[in-house]
């Protein structure tokens, strides 16, 4: 989706503003508010690519006004009321007022964290086709608009880049994310130069790499 | 800052004052330990592990490992996930790492545009400056401004490279072995590897103190 997210090469935001001594959290709640979104995707109810979308389509004030925090908060919230497994008014009188829903998989005690942190969710998946494109070929990003989840930024569509490298095959976020299937594709990064990017005036010394998903490029 | 949500709020928390997020925090974890969805010690472990374990001295520790080992730096050129799980690290949001090197020639900037993707499993939570929009827009349009920001100046000539988290790739920047540490150790060498610096936003510490 065309959204606020999607915010490579937008002007207007001010300069990074690196915190000297920066705590690990900026307020209590943060700390929760990890933990719980962590916890909650361990149920095995939606996928990383699932719970990006949710965020993304935060109303875009709310999202450019908020904290990343606040972000997941309000799409962890987003993504349990809209399966029916916290109801609005749980959310208004902070208790329980209906039974759980059963969940793919049970909540992870607290023994069983430190193996599912070391773990992670490895997100790479076999395909049976050879990559279509080899290192050093010439690719075209497709001019892609999809309503739904993509993890091709707006900057880098329609624009001419070079394999730089095969990364793997890994699951299709854009199908993932709703629930459409993983069905893997082969990934490569793909480098443009800043002026493919951004004209004539862009920074002569600028290159950008990005991953990007078979079916994002073309041959030109 | 407002929650998408005030008109949740007028319900009884214990008088307490806490802003509206925190409230909205504390009631969404009520609901989710009443309802059995998650375990209170099961959210303790998962922030102890951030706060005691995984951080950016893990990555300080690969750092300064490629920068003494010639034949570990080689590992983590071809297999820079199996390299650094040597050391122990692996894991979420490191599922699959990439190395980049800087050299006099050029630097490697690592940016997230569309989210805040993050080589967790070596640097651990990302800084709130990685997720900000400020950073997320400008690193790939205009990265000496945003180094600039920071008080880093590459030479003119330095080619930059940025790197935008668009996959499940998560890259670690190896940055330049700072002048006159021939011979220090490994232990010396991480202390002056900064979180910053394996990002690209920055540079390692030098080895000599300013004056």
């Amino acid at each position: 989706m065309n959204g606020v997210h999607d915010l490579g090469g937008s002007m207007g935001f001010g300069p990074v503003r690196p915190e000297e001594d920066e705590p690990l959290f900026h307020a209590a709640w943060e700390p929760r508010a990890l933990a719980l979104t962590l916890a909650c995707g361990a149920l095995g109810e939606w996928s990383i690519d699932t719970s990006r979308h949710a965020r993304e389509s935060l109303a875009p004030v709310f999202y450019l006004s908020a904290s990343y925090y606040e972000i997941w908060i309000e799409g962890l919230t987003r993504l349990l009321e809209g399966r029916g497994m916290v109801g609005a008014e749980e959310m208004a009188v902070g208790h329980a007022v209906t039974p759980a829903k059963p969940t793919r998989r049970p909540p992870p005690a607290a023994e069983a964290i430190p193996a599912m942190i070391a773990r992670g969710g490895p997100c790479d998946r076999p395909v049976p086709q050879a990559p279509l494109f080899s290192v050093g070929d010439s690719v075209r990003t497709r001019n892609l608009h999809p309503a739904g989840h993509t993890r091709l930024p707006r900057y880098a569509r329609d624009k001419n880049g070079t394999v730089e490298r095969i990364q793997g095959s890994f699951v299709f976020p854009d199908s993932n994310a709703h629930d459409g299937g993983e069905n893997p594709q082969w990934v490569y990064c793909v480098t443009f130069t800043g002026k493919e990017l951004w004209g004539e005036q862009a920074d002569p010394s600028l290159s950008v790499s990005l991953d990007c998903w078979e079916s994002y490029v073309e041959r030109p | 800052m407002m929650s998408i949500s005030d008109d949740h709020h007028d319900h009884d928390h214990g008088g307490s004052d806490l802003s509206p997020i925190a409230l909205r925090v504390r009631a969404l974890e009520s609901v989710l330990v009443e309802k059995g969805y998650v375990d209170p010690q099961a959210l303790d472990a998962i922030i102890d592990t951030y706060q005691t374990k995984v951080g950016p001295r893990n990555g300080a520790r690969v750092i300064a490992r490629a920068w003494s080992d010639p034949a570990y730096l080689q590992r983590l050129r071809e297999n820079a996930t199996a390299a650094i799980a040597e050391l122990g690290f692996s894991g979420r949001q490191g599922e699959h790492m990439v190395v980049v090197e800087n050299t006099p020639r050029q630097h490697n900037l690592v940016v997230c545009t569309l989210c805040s993707c993050y080589p967790w499993s070596v640097l651990g939570l990302p800084p709130v400056w990685y997720k900000s929009a400020p950073y997320r827009s400008k690193a790939v349009i205009d990265p000496r401004g945003v180094l600039a920001d920071f008080g880093v100046s590459l030479p003119a000539d330095t080619a930059i490279r940025v790197w935008d988290s668009t996959a499940e790739i998560r890259y670690l920047v190896v940055p330049m072995r700072p002048a006159g540490t021939e011979g220090w150790d490994e232990a010396g060498l991480a202390a002056l590897v900064t979180r910053d610096s394996m990002i690209g936003a920055g540079l390692p510490l030098s080895a000599e103190p300013a004056p």
